[in-house]
This record gives structure tokens, C-alpha cells and sequence, in this order.
């Protein structure tokens, strides 16, 4: 119908059954050092050799995914958070079609969104989106919903309107709140992306790939997961600082 | 939407494809795939439920148990199977171990949180009362946990089968997402019937272990417990 390569391991089965009987030697070019022809734990020089070509791409197009999705995540859930403040009712309801989704397993909603939208960074950035609605929407409105009655009724005795005090007062006082909610959805989405070369040939699952089926490949297994890890803890680390940096007042506390 | 129609069919015939007679059909890979999970998920419950209830009641080690949850989080499931695979072959117990490795941080996490989180004054109560340690645990702090500790095992559940089909990306074979990723055999419409059974098996684990949460949860509890609503430990837990 479309496309696409093989998402199995299927060149792994091959080459595991050949490691029953003897070494793996697995074509890595014709100057491979011995390190990575006899697929030692890890070789840093293969790293440094590939780095250019092969994990740092993968590692720019993995934050660009996670980027637009927890965006527009971010939008949606904003605009959703805001309606149920507001009009209460329509919690219950976003919050089961969120869990729905969120319930949904990774490998099975980009395929089911193929079908309609092709295989392609649509169907990955709608699977990813949904991934991020639950975390963000509870997380905004349980952030907005906390800020005491008290605060609410100073800013009504001083005048401001509906508008002012949702600007003003309830979202920076939502501001923790809502920054927990992306550190785990950005953490989540980190993770998940992984996934995403099933249908869209981007990110770090890649080089996980094509290293399963070589072999496996180890360096660039390890490569490849402990970068996955290290971003999802580089952007955590971030959202905490950007948290510091934008609510000054709580740490006086 | 053609392709849905023919999904449905592969579905209706039990994942029988025209031509190829040794491959196994959907209920047996659905049956399979509850196993793993299964076997996964009374592991990490063994593990996780005693070592956070434990923490809960001695209202120690928060930064450990809560850690420990965004720390799972962060790991990329096909990451952890595929080092597995690489390191030690990729069987049914390399796949339980990375089920386990990624299952114990929710629990653990949820179970701390619920322990913890019991009004003081009630253990004070229960201890005024007589009750000795072993019985304001079992009697008091539990029962009360219940709803958190469920939230747990339902968020790891889900994960869990959601990794069980992942781990045929990785060349494990005997879940649903065998069929998933060998398209070259089941053709788009196999792959999307698998799919449309994997989402509906994981809903149905999900509200599944949601009414079983209801049944085992105290019916004084129930109302309240309502509001709980949904997966992973609540906002609070990240600090």
C-alpha cells in the first residue's frame, strides 16, 4: 500500500542464529576497527566516527518531534484547561477521552493513524500530541483550581476583571503546576518517540533499529538508549531551571 | 477507510492470511500477550507494592520512591529491550526483566503516596485505640491506600502491555506485536487489525482492573475515590 521498511528485526533473526555457532561478523564497512567487528560493549571510537552521519541527526530530528508535539499539546491543553475552569462540566468528559488515548499503546496508535493520514510526520505528531493531553490538562487545571479563594477575592476588590485575573494572578500562581506537567510530558514524549521510526523514518529509534539488525549492534544500542535518557533528563533539568526563572517567589518560601 | 473494512476482516478471520498456514492466530497471540504482561505485572507487583507501602508507613525515603517514578518514565522502553537483547539474548525472562525495570517505579511511587499520604490523626487514632503496628498497617493504612495503590498497578498494567508488543520490534517473538512488525507477511490490513486488537486489549485491561479497583476498594472510601480519576502519580509527586 505505501513504502516503508520493514519494522521487524528481521536481518536479527539471521545473524542471531549465526552467533549460535561462531562470532558475529557483521559487515560495518570495510574499515572497521576490531572493536566494533567483534561487537565489544561499547566502542567510543565508532561513536566519535558516527556522530556526524548517523546519532546526532537522529538526535536533532528527536527533540524537533518532541518540540511540535508537546507545542501543540501544550495549545490544545491550554485551551482545554481554560474551558473546563471555566465551564466545569467539561472535565469529566476530556478526562475520559484523554485517558482513552493515553491508554491506547504507542505502537499500536501510529499505526492506527496510517490509516487515515499516511505514514508520515502527521501520524506521528497526532499520536505524540495525544500522548501529552492528559498530563497537561490535568496538570493546568489542577494548578488553576488551587489557587486559594482569598487571592481570587483581593484581585476581584481590586478591580480586575475576569480576563486580569487569569493573567495576572491564576496562571503565574498555576505556573508550578503547570511546569510539573510538562517536565512529564516532555520526559513521556522523549521516550515514546523511540517509537516513531515504525511509521516515520525519524529519530532516535533509527539507529536502535538498524542496530538490532546488525547483530545487534551494542555501541550503537547503548549510544542510541543512553542519549534518549540523557535528553529526556537534559530537558527535565531545563524545565526545572525555566520553573526558577519564571516563579522567583517561591523559593522565598 | 478501505483499509479498515479489510482490518475487520483480518480480525473476523482470527488473523488467518490466504496462503500462509503456520501462523499462529490473533486469539493465541492475545493470549500470549497477556501473559507476558500478566507474568510482568504480579512480578513488579510482588516487588514494588511491599517496598512503597513499607516507605509509606515509615514516611521515609520520598525523594527515593517519587525520583524513582520520573526516572522510570524517562526510560524508552525499546531502548531497555534492546540492550536486553543485545546483552543476553532476547528470551521470555530478558523480556519479563525490562517489564519489571519498567513497571516497578509506578507502583512503588503510588504506593508511597498513598501510604504516606493517610491523615496522621487517624494512625494516632488507631494507635490511641490499641492497634499495634502490624494492625495500623493492614487495618488502617492500607485499606485507605487502596484507591493509589490500584492507580499504580492499573498505570504499570497499561505500560506493561503497551511493552509487550514493543518487544517484537526487538525480536521477540508471542505478543500481538508480532504481527505489528512483520508487515511483509500480514500486509497493512493484518498490521491494522492487530493494532485495533492491541488498543482494545489494553482499554479492556485498563477498565478492567478499574472495577476490580472498585470492588477491593473500602465502600466508605468509594466516594471520594471517584475524583481519582486516570494514570501516574498525581501532580503533587513531582517536586
Amino acid at each position: 500500500m505505501r513504502p516503508r521498511r520493514e519494522i521487524g528485526p528481521t536481518e536479527a533473526t539471521e545473524v542471531s542464529a549465526l552467533a549460535a555457532s561462531g562470532p558475529v561478523i557483521p559487515n560495518f564497512g570495510a574499515n572497521s576497527s576490531k572493536c566494533v567487528v567483534e561487537n565489544r560493549f561499547f566502542c567510543g571510537e565508532w561513536v566519535s566516527k558516527n556522530w556526524d552521519s548517523v546519532l546526532w541527526p537522529a538526535l536533532r530530528q528527536h527533540v524537533l518531534l518532541t518540540a511540535i508535539a508537546v507545542g501543540i499539546g501544550f495549545a490544545i491543553s491550554m485551551a482545554l484547561a481554560l474551558a473546563a475552569h471555566r465551564y466545569g462540566w467539561l472535565e469529566r468528559p476530556t478526562i475520559l477521552a484523554t485517558t482513552t488515548l493515553y491508554t491506547i499503546p504507542s505502537l499500536a496508535l501510529f499505526e492506527l493513524l496510517v490509516a487515515p493520514v499516511g505514514a508520515n510526520i502527521f501520524a506521528a505528531e497526532i499520536a505524540l500530541v495525544s500522548y501529552t493531553l492528559l498530563i497537561l490538562f490535568r496538570n493546568i487545571l489542577t494548578g488553576l483550581r488551587e489557587v486559594p479563594d482569598e487571592v481570587l477575592d483581593a484581585a476581584e476588590g481590586m478591580g480586575m476583571s475576569r480576563r486580569q485575573t487569569l493573567l495576572r494572578v491564576e496562571l503565574p500562581l498555576a505556573l508550578p503546576a503547570i511546569v510539573a506537567g510538562l517536565r512529564i510530558a516532555v520526559v513521556t514524549i522523549i521516550a515514546l518517540a523511540t517509537i516513531v521510526y515504525t511509521i516515520y523514518n525519524k529519530g532516535l529509534g533509527v539507529p536502535i533499529h538498524t542496530a538490532l539488525g546488525e547483530g545487534p549492534f551494542k555501541t550503537e544500542l547503548i549510544a542510541a538508549g543512553a542519549l534518549t535518557v540523557l535528553l529526556a533528563l537534559a530537558a527535565d533539568g531545563l524545565l526545572v531551571l525555566l520553573q526558577r526563572a519564571l516563579t522567583p517567589w517561591t523559593r522565598a518560601r | 477507510m478501505g483499509e479498515f473494512i479489510k482490518a475487520f476482516e483480518f480480525i473476523a478471520n482470527n488473523g488467518a492470511i490466504a496462503g500462509q498456514h503456520s501462523l499462529p492466530s490473533l486469539t493465541q497471540l492475545t493470549l500470549e500477550t497477556l501473559k507476558v504482561a500478566a507474568i510482568g505485572v504480579a512480578i513488579s507487583v510482588a516487588i514494588a507494592v511491599p517496598i512503597g507501602v513499607w516507605l509509606g508507613h515509615l514516611h521515609r525515603g520520598s525523594f527515593f520512591a517519587i525520583n524513582l517514578g520520573n526516572i522510570g518514565r524517562a526510560l524508552p522502553s525499546l531502548a531497555v529491550l534492546a540492550i536486553g537483547d543485545a546483552f543476553l539474548g532476547l528470551g521470555l525472562t530478558v523480556v519479563e526483566v525490562a517489564l519489571v525495570i519498567l513497571a516497578v517505579p509506578p507502583i512503588i511511587t503510588n504506593a508511597y503516596l498513598g501510604v504516606d499520604g493517610v491523615d496522621r490523626d487517624l494512625v494516632d487514632a488507631a494507635r490511641g485505640m490499641g492497634m499495634s503496628e502490624r494492625e495500623i498497617l493492614t487495618r488502617v493504612e492500607l485499606p485507605l491506600a487502596v484507591p493509589l495503590i490500584f492507580t499504580g498497578i492499573r498505570t504499570a498494567s497499561v505500560f506493561v502491555v503497551s511493552t509487550t508488543t514493543i518487544a517484537s520490534l526487538a525480536g521477540f517473538s508471542g505478543s500481538l506485536g508480532d504481527i505489528i512488525a512483520n508487515e511483509t507477511s500480514y500486509h497493512f490490513s493484518g498490521v491494522l487489525g492487530a493494532a485495533i486488537c492491541v488498543a482494545a486489549l489494553a482499554l479492556a485491561v485498563d477498565w478492567a482492573l478499574a472495577l476490580l479497583q472498585r470492588a477491593v476498594t473500602p465502600r466508605g472510601l468509594r466516594l471520594q475515590g471517584e475524583a481519582k480519576v486516570g494514570v501516574g502519580a498525581p501532580a503533587p509527586g513531582l517536586t
